[in-house]
């Protein structure tokens, strides 16, 4: 550490002193609160425009519990005929607490045979998922479920 | 060029619908993380990942940076024919690299 030290010009230090402070004053805020670009309804308003989302035959299935927020696997299944009179056209997966909203958008059609995804996630938080589908008639189904996350998705490097 | 792992059935039956599963690797950084030195690393992530069968598109995502490290992706596909199943993944900086399989279907 010294010699690299010694071989440095102050100015460096200087920077790397500057860095340091941006550095410290970033850990005590909230993480998924500090950097929010959009909130939740709004990108759910994005999805389904201003069609009314009810509840119907689609299933979320994520741990309750996870341990490790970098990668939960998260599996959407919607019931659904998938004929090209009746299919699911779309399913879009939602967060309440990283920094963005979006987590997956999936784009179906009749060929998938059926409407169901699997995936892995972050989570950076404890918080609610929803996942809504939307069928080929234009209607939206949406559900959601809780996990609780022991550690965090690392946002903090 | 990123390792990419696809697992395709050896055979299936005409209208059996039959599970594909994906995986690549990349780093997903999100744009998020401040690295070492306290700056924000740059966001690079996959931002698209599409599979066509015979060059007809039948399953696309659309990625965000809540999408784990190395992207893995189960779908279902209703095999019809022997085909080919071309599958395309696109991203930050330019990323695009695309495999192939064949679905043998009799």
């Amino acid at each position: 550490m010294r010699e690299t030290a010694g071989m440095t010009n102050r100015r460096d230090l200087l920077a790397a002193g500057a860095g340091l402070v941006v550095m410290v004053a970033w850990r005590p805020v909230p993480a998924a609160a500090a950097i929010r670009t959009e909130s939740t309804a709004d990108a759910i308003r994005r999805f389904a425009g201003d069609a009314a989302i009810g509840s119907g035959p689609i299933h979320l299935d994520l741990p309750a519990l996870v341990e490790n927020g970098n990668a939960v696997t998260i599996t959407v299944t919607v019931e659904s005929p998938m004929t090209p009179q009746d299919h699911i056209r779309r399913i879009a997966v939602f967060n309440d607490k990283n920094p963005q909203p979006n987590v997956v958008t999936i784009h179906l059609g009749p060929r998938s045979g059926r409407a169901a995804v699997t995936t892995r996630i972050r989570l950076a938080d404890t918080q609610r998922i929803t996942a809504i589908a939307e069928t080929s008639d234009g209607r939206y189904w949406s559900t959601s479920a809780e996990a609780i996350v022991t550690l965090a998705a690392c946002l903090e490097g | 060029m990123a390792r990419t792992l696809i697992n395709v059935p050896k055979s299936a039956k005409p209208g059996e619908v039959v599970t594909i599963k994906t995986l690549i690797s990349h780093p997903m950084e999100t744009g998020f993380r401040p690295g070492a030195d306290g700056r924000i690393k740059p966001r690079d992530i996959l931002t698209e990942f599409v599979c066509a069968y015979d060059g007809e598109e039948v399953f696309r995502a659309e990625m965000f940076p809540a999408t784990a490290a190395n992207p893995y992706v189960s779908f279902t596909l209703k095999a019809e024919r022997t085909g080919t199943l071309t599958f395309t993944w696109r991203g930050d900086n330019g990323f695009d690299q695309t495999e192939t399989a064949t679905l043998n279907v009799a």
